[in-house]
């Protein structure tokens, strides 16, 4: 659309033909006020609140429905526009119960907000209000249906946000009512969304209704620590006797990857943090064989000298080689570095893996050295047309799921979907083409021309006629391509242009494992352990051996060839079946924030913080980068980052050379790219200062006692940098960025909470070697309301788990019309 | 829907013309809300069993169905008494009358706006204009339409759909039919 | 079944062939049906619109915009399927005139959605009927199927190339629904709420194409105007207002009925002279003009008006629906700004907040005023409400609240006073309306 110049209170603006009125105004810095308008969602011009007067045109206009054009003359503020607006809010306060000292609301309503600036704040009316009685829909939504000023920003949420539409307009007049598809209970996807989206404190959540004030809360913007889509999640904060604890979790300000937004998951999963089986005392097994609680400094002290004493032994079955780690799935990737790094100097062992629920290492070979092929999340937002393959995104990737729905209202997406079995998000597809279940593989051959690889399957051709005419294409494919399957995948869509790439795997930092090298024979940023480059001299005593994977190195366990086992954040025994009396003679240590099958048969178990109680960066699984920091604090539980550290320094390790903190320690290299003995030289990229980035990001203290400000000044009294102290992720990411090659983060961005973009291109194409077996990949396949241990643990997921199981039914097709 | 034709609560009768009804329009979403006029003349209300089929039959939710039914005041989820009586107390009617209409049916019946009579063959109601205002004021029992009225001659509609309901009770026939 | 009345200043036009059974299809052709439709087939869409034009009929739902100019509006080529969409919801209080044509003429209906849609170009048609007239839409629908049958409406119509569709549509009680884009919305099959303005019907209709609609009366002039040209028709009316049309005389009179009269006929001279005068000799009060929805006239007002869009609209009300309420001096202008009001509450969509609330509050306010506990500050408070909805709704129906209310307020403000500090109502004896 050609740019029009129009004018807005005196002030010429620019801004495309048929641009709404109300959102040229905003970029122009002219807020207009509005109930109905909700941006991305269908117009109402119902609330009547963003009336402003347009020249020649003989009554007001809503701007929420105004097309801005050539030469059009506007008057947003005047006195007749304020009566306007102060009428329209004197009506619904009218109605209104005004309960705002107890509303959920209150301090963050669109309706209080608005009573304050129009100062309609005394009540023409003396009849009764039309009083209502408070609705429970679900263990996640609450109606209070006085304080509903029909907007319908719910119910264009639910329907054309989420694809639900499970939220309806019954009645009419003064009588009409937000109406949920069960009658009087909702059946939906719990998402929230319609809370989130709620101008005021008509519909509240069961997390958080009446708990407290947003006032008295801290809003910490963080990243969700469930699926592997990366949304950011702002968690509200309250202090509590032993820390600081979590009530709400939202997105209000729409600041991430996620814009506004959120799952049930990340919404109002997060009471994990609070739960009653939470570890909060390291634990050793005693001379009776049961698990005591006892000191950190004794905890540290036994594991310390236990792995010190094996490592250094040297009988056959002693030495780092007898040691097995095992990291993280959900932790940061600052820890997951300093896990492996830990494992391969302090140790000296390779034998170090995760539970891998996504063959990303194989996704990463396949795009080493093709840079700008791995899409962003940001890209399923705007891409002209995707080709999904595999995977269902409304229950596994309930944020990509959202962007392609945007995507298709917004700009027609043209999406293509090929499944073998029906996935919801068929309804926005153009074409979909049903797989056998043992299909996938062979539609890349049918793909790439040959006919006869798929047999027989109903428009079969015209997909792929429609697929391949797509000037550009963003393909995203599930967890059922491994190894071999997506090689030949990405190896089909290089040969074409403008073809992106996504790989959907499970969990908040399963990528993060892997990019951060949790795995036997790859390093950080994939490079192989045989040719270690840099890496040889950055890690002293760096053995070029492979070493175990996470089923091998319990094998090894039970059959008493491993002498240690040392687990973070992961539940091995659980995942692989492993039977618990066969590890008895290994020394098994566990960090760990819940007593897991796992940690149940430890020697050692060290309570850990969640990912809500820590800072650090992770990973998503399209390669995003965001921060995570600190929102609740526990007390008795440290960082698997702090715990590592603690150990080493046990160990008597350098912790200097482990984490390279404080001043001066950093050397930022000369050259811009990093220096590799290998093939592959990426392209040079500015590094920005390492120095400068003052960030203490509340890592070992309360976040909200003010403490943190007094350390700042103790530091800066002495002429100290902020990060001193080795128990700060960031001096890890300070390394990470030096030798992982896809790692070049723009960290003034990072830092402002935005995602940066991996780039797995960087990869030298020298980690080419062989594929993981396939069989090593167990997903996930976690739901809308599970989150493998962690969901186990969640009352408001369990709960919600438990409430559609009990409520579905078959529920005709929604009517999208 | 061709199921629907088979486990159709409604009569055959009605259910063949549900299945022309929906064919008639570009979208057979259009047939709802004559779907929901004519089946609650057949079953006497919107019951969730109505409403779930004819949720069905047009590929909507019960929701969207529901949501639609409540906007409109012919149609009801409550049953009514076999002669919905329905006084229209708007301007024109009030002004030749209508209140002392409306007041002598509930001595008469015995019962209030939105009441039914105990043996079930009366409602009353208060309704807007229904478009005989010239002819005022004027009742529609359930579709029929009774003008020009006086308090005598309200006595006699409704002695005369008293008869009526007796016949039809002899016979069992249905006198909504 | 609704009585016949006549008087001899009446020019039967739409209403020639009232009481002469022209439902049935023979009986219409007999009396020189059909004919237009013929005519219209071999002249072509230009030529209609242009008759359309010259005939200077504007339409009688309410508003009186140019029935030829509106057609013309239509794009000619359209991607998606352009309609007719003839509204007979027809459930402005004081207005039952559509209830006759249906009755009386249906065919004359058919007639002018066929010719309609062969101006703009339309394949299909349909005729929304209010729920409540159940018998009428029988009649209606009987007279399609006949229509049908003679090869009138059909893939081939009068056995030419032309395709021309007919669908009665019933509705379900909703006076809402009588607005153009809400009528829309409900032969969608969903909630009788309104569309966001522009686009406009003539260019996202029905389905989302082009469509005109117009009221039953309009539609039912149609035929009427081909058959005697464009000019002559016009030459009947007032100027600017062509033809004549249906005034529904209702209330204190002592014949009240359908009269067609010619546009811009004396207001007075169809109350005292039309319909009989006053009932029972009584002295006029006021006159509502043109549906519940317009201002009320004072006796003083309506002497020399001329009962057209212009002129009334010059005297500050609406000529609305052409349905005249006449009150006399023994009502109570609360109860019945009450009564109006609580119509309006009862039938706002609710979809905006200065309708929804305002309505709501203006009854909940005129019932306790009219009850006797109103005070001073509430007939300001009346005042202001109706001003802050009037031209703030999203669509006319809040201002058709606003005005009656504005107009009952203004002109008889002495009424309302006199019912201040519990003094019971001084002129009638209703007090509370159950309606919910
Ligand atoms: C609240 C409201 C109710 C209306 N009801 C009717 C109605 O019952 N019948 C009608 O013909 N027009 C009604 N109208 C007017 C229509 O919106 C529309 O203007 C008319 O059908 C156009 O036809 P015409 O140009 O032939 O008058 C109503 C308008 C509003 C705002
Ligand atoms: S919680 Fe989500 S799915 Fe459920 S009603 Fe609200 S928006 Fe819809
Ligand atoms: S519940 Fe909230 S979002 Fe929904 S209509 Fe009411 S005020 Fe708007
Ligand atoms: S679970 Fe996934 S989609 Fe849901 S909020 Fe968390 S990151 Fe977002
Ligand atoms: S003015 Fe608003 S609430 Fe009233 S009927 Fe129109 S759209 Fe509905
Ligand atoms: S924001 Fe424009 S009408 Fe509500
Ligand atoms: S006012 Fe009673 S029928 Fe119109």
């Amino acid at each position: 659309m050609p740019d029009v110049t129009f004018t807005v209170d005196g002030k010429k603006l620019t801004a495309p033909a048929g641009t709404l009125l109300i959102e040229a105004c905003r970029k122009a810095g002219i807020e207009i006020p509005a109930f109905c308008y909700y941006p991305g969602l269908s117009l109402q011009a119902a609330c009547r609140m963003c009336v402003v007067r347009q020249e020649k045109v003989p009554k007001l206009q809503t701007a929420c429905t105004t097309t801005v054009a050539e030469g059009q003359v506007f008057t947003t503020e005047s006195p007749e526009i304020t009566q306007a607006r102060k009428a329209t809010i004197e009506l619904l306060l009218g109605n209104h119960p005004l309960d705002c000292p107890v509303c959920d609301a209150g301090g963050e309503c669109e309706l209080q907000d608005m009573t304050f600036r129009y100062g309609a704040g005394e009540s023409l009316y003396t009849e009764a209000k039309n009083h209502r009685e408070e609705q429970k829909w679900s263990p996640a939504v609450y109606f209070d249906r006085p304080r509903c000023i029909l907007c319908y920003r719910c119910v264009r949420m639910c329907g054309e946000g989420m694809d639900v539409w499970a939220l309806g307009i019954a009645n009419r007049g003064s009588s009409a009512i937000i109406a949920p598809n069960g009658g009087d209970h909702l059946d939906c996807e719990q998402c929230g969304m319609c809370i989130d989206a709620c101008p005021v404190g008509a519909l509240t959540s069961d997390t958080y209704r009446y708990k407290t004030r947003p006032w008295e809360m801290n809003h910490v913007s963080t990243v969700c620590t469930h699926c592997g889509d990366g949304c950011k999640v702002t968690l509200g904060v309250r202090q509590v006797d032993d820390g600081a604890e979590i009530v709400r979790g939202d997105n209000r300000d729409k600041s991430g990857i996620n814009g506004d937004f959120l799952c049930a998951k990340g919404r109002f999963g997060f009471d994990f943090v609070d739960s009653k089986d939470r570890l909060t005392k390291p634990l050793v097994r005693n001379a009776a064989g049961t698990l005591e609680p006892v000191t950190w400094e004794h905890a540290i002290r036994v594991v310390s000298n236990k792995l010190k004493e094996i490592r250094d032994s040297k009988t056959e079955n002693g030495g780092g080689s007898s040691i097995g780690v095992i990291g993280s799935n959900t932790g940061t990737n600052e820890e997951n570095y300093l896990l492996q790094k830990f494992a391969r100097t302090v140790l000296g062992t390779n034998n170090i893996d995760h539970i891998r629920t996504t063959d990303y290492a194989a996704f990463v070979r396949a795009m080493a050295g093709h840079e700008h092929r791995a899409a962003s999340l940001r890209d399923t937002e705007t891409a002209k047309a995707i080709l999904l393959i595999g995977g269902n995104p409304t229950e596994e990737h309930p944020l990509l799921a959202w962007n392609i729905r945007t995507n298709f209202r917004h700009n027609t997406a043209r999406l293509y979907i090929a499944t073998d079995s029906p996935i919801k998000l068929e309804r926005q597809a153009r074409q979909t083409l049903s797989l056998p279940v043992e299909g996938y593989e062979s539609l890349t051959a049918f793909l790439s021309g040959d006919d006869s690889a798929l047999g027989e399957i109903e428009n079969a051709k015209t997909f792929r006629e429609a697929v391949n005419a797509e000037e550009s294409l963003l393909v995203i494919f599930g967890q059922e391509f491994r190894g071999a399957a997506i090689e030949s995948l990405v190896k089909w869509g290089l040969a074409k242009e403008n073809v992106k790439f996504a790989y959907l795997g499970d969990y908040a930092n399963s990528r993060g494992a892997a990019d951060m090298g949790l795995s036997p024979d790859l390093l950080p940023g994939y490079i192989p352990v045989t040719t270690p480059g840099a890496f040889a001299e950055e890690y002293p005593n760096l053995s070029t051996q492979p070493g175990m994977t996470a089923p091998e190195m319990l094998d090894a366990g039970c059959r008493g060839e491993l002498a240690a086992l040392y687990i973070v954040g992961s539940d091995p025994v659980t995942a692989y079946g492993t039977d618990p009396a066969a590890l008895k003679r290994a020394f098994v240590v566990v960090q760990d924030i819940f007593l897991t099958g796992t940690a149940a048969l430890a020697d050692v178990v060290l309570p850990a913080a969640s990912l809500y109680e820590k800072a650090g960066t992770v990973t998503n699984t399209f390669g995003d980068i965001q921060l995570v920091k600190k929102a609740a604090d526990k007390a008795g539980v440290k960082p698997d980052f702090e715990i590592l550290v603690r150990i080493a320094g046990g160990m008597g390790a350098d912790v200097k050379k482990l984490v390279p903190f404080g001043r001066g320690s950093i050397t930022v290299p000369a050259v811009t790219a990093p220096a590799l003995s290998v093939d592959f030289v990426p392209t040079p990229r500015p590094i920005p200062s390492l120095r400068g980035i003052h960030g203490d990001l509340g890592q070992s203290r309360g976040a909200h006692s003010g403490e943190a400000d007094r350390h700042a000044v103790w530091l800066a009294a002495r002429g100290l940098e902020l990060r001193l102290s080795p128990f700060d992720p960031l001096a890890a990411l300070d390394e990470i960025e030096r030798l992982v090659p896809s790692y070049k983060l723009d960290r003034l961005n990072l830092f402002a909470g935005n995602d940066v973009h991996s780039e797995p291109g960087f990869v030298p194409v020298a980690s080419l070697t062989a594929p993981t077996a396939a069989e090593l990949i167990l997903p996930a396949h976690d739901g809308l309301f599970t989150s493998g241990v962690l969901g186990d643990h969640t009352k408001a997921l369990v709960e919600l788990n438990s409430y559609q199981e009990s409520i579905s039914q078959p529920v005709a097709e929604a009517a999208a019309d | 829907m061709s199921s629907a034709e088979t486990m159709s609560i409604f009569s055959p009768a009605l259910s063949a013309r549900f299945d022309a009804l929906v064919l008639k329009y570009p979208v057979k979403r259009s047939a709802l809300i004559p779907m929901m006029l004519y089946a609650q003349d057949e079953v006497g209300y919107l019951s969730d069993a109505v409403i779930e089929e004819i949720a069905q039959r047009l590929d909507l939710t019960m929701l969207d169905v529901r949501n639609v039914a409540s906007y409109y005041s012919m149609l009801r989820f409550k049953p009514v008494g076999k002669y919905n009586v329905q006084v229209c107390t708007n301007i024109s009617c009030m002004l030749r009358g209508a209140y002392d209409i409306f007041e002598h049916l509930e001595e008469k019946l015995g019962i209030g706006h939105k009441g039914i009579t105990a043996d079930g063959v009366f409602s009353l109601e208060e309704v807007e204009c229904i478009g005989v205002c010239c002819w005022a004021p004027a009742i529609q029992v359930n579709y029929d339409f009774h003008d020009d009225l006086t308090n005598d001659k309200v006595d006699e509609v409704i002695a005369a759909y008293r008869a009526k309901a007796g016949r039809a009770d002899a016979k069992g026939e249905s006198a909504n039919a | 079944m609704p009585k016949l009345t006549s008087h001899p200043d009446e020019v039967k036009i739409i209403s020639k062939r009232f009481g002469m059974g022209a439902a049935n299809i023979d009986r219409y052709i007999e009396l020189g049906g059909y004919e237009a439709t013929r005519k219209c087939l071999a002249e072509g869409s230009e030529w209609i619109i242009n008759e359309m034009k010259a005939s200077g009929l504007r339409g009688r739902g309410g508003a009186g915009f140019p029935t030829g100019l509106k057609w013309s509006f239509v794009p000619k080529q359209s991607a998606k399927p352009k309609y007719v969409l003839v509204n007979g919801d027809e459930s402005e209080p004081g207005t039952c005139k559509d209830h006759l044509i249906f009755l009386h003429d249906p065919h004359a209906i058919i007639e002018g959605t066929i010719i309609a849609g062969l101006a703009i170009g339309a394949k299909m048609g349909f005729i929304y009927l209010r729920g409540e007239y159940r018998y009428l839409i029988e009649i209606m629908e009987k007279a399609v199927a006949d229509a049908y049958a003679k090869g009138f409406l059909g893939k081939n119509i009068f056995g030419t190339e032309t395709e021309f569709q007919a669908v009665v549509q019933t509705g379900a009680g909703a006076y809402e629904v009588g607005e153009e884009s809400a009528l829309m919305e409900s032969l969608e099959g969903k909630r009788g709420v309104p569309r966001i303005k522009p686009p406009f019907p003539a260019v996202v209709g029905l389905y989302g194409g082009p469509t005109v609609i117009n009221n039953a009366e309009t539609i039912a002039s149609v035929p009427h105007i081909i058959t005697m040209g464009g000019a002559a028709y016009a030459a009947v009316g007032s100027e600017r207002n062509g033809g004549t049309r249906l005034f529904g005389i209702s209330g204190h009179v002592e014949r009240p009925g359908i009269y067609e009269l010619p546009m811009g006929y004396n207001l007075k001279k169809m109350i005292y002279e039309v319909a009989g005068g006053v009932r029972g000799g009584r002295k006029l009060k006021a006159v509502v003009p043109g549906g519940s929805s317009t201002p009320v006239l004072l006796p003083e007002e309506i002497e020399t008006l001329g009962m057209d869009f212009d002129q009334v609209g010059k005297a500050g009300s609406m000529l609305g629906s052409g349905g005249v309420v006449v009150i006399d001096d023994q009502t109570c202008i609360v109860e019945f700004a009450l009564r109006t009001i609580s119509f309006y509450q009862h039938e706002s969509c609710g979809w905006c907040i200065p309708c929804r609330e305002g309505t709501d509050w203006l009854k909940k306010s005129l019932t306790r005023f009219h009850a006797g506990f109103g005070t001073k500050k509430d007939i300001d408070n009346i005042q202001y409400l109706a001003e802050n909805m009037m031209g703030r709704t999203f669509c006319p129906l809040g201002d058709a609240a606003a005005m009656p209310t504005l107009g009952f307020v203004k002109k008889f403000r002495k009424e309302f006073e006199d019912h201040l500090d519990g003094k019971p109502c001084p002129y009638a004896k209703h007090v509370e309306v159950a309606l919910v």
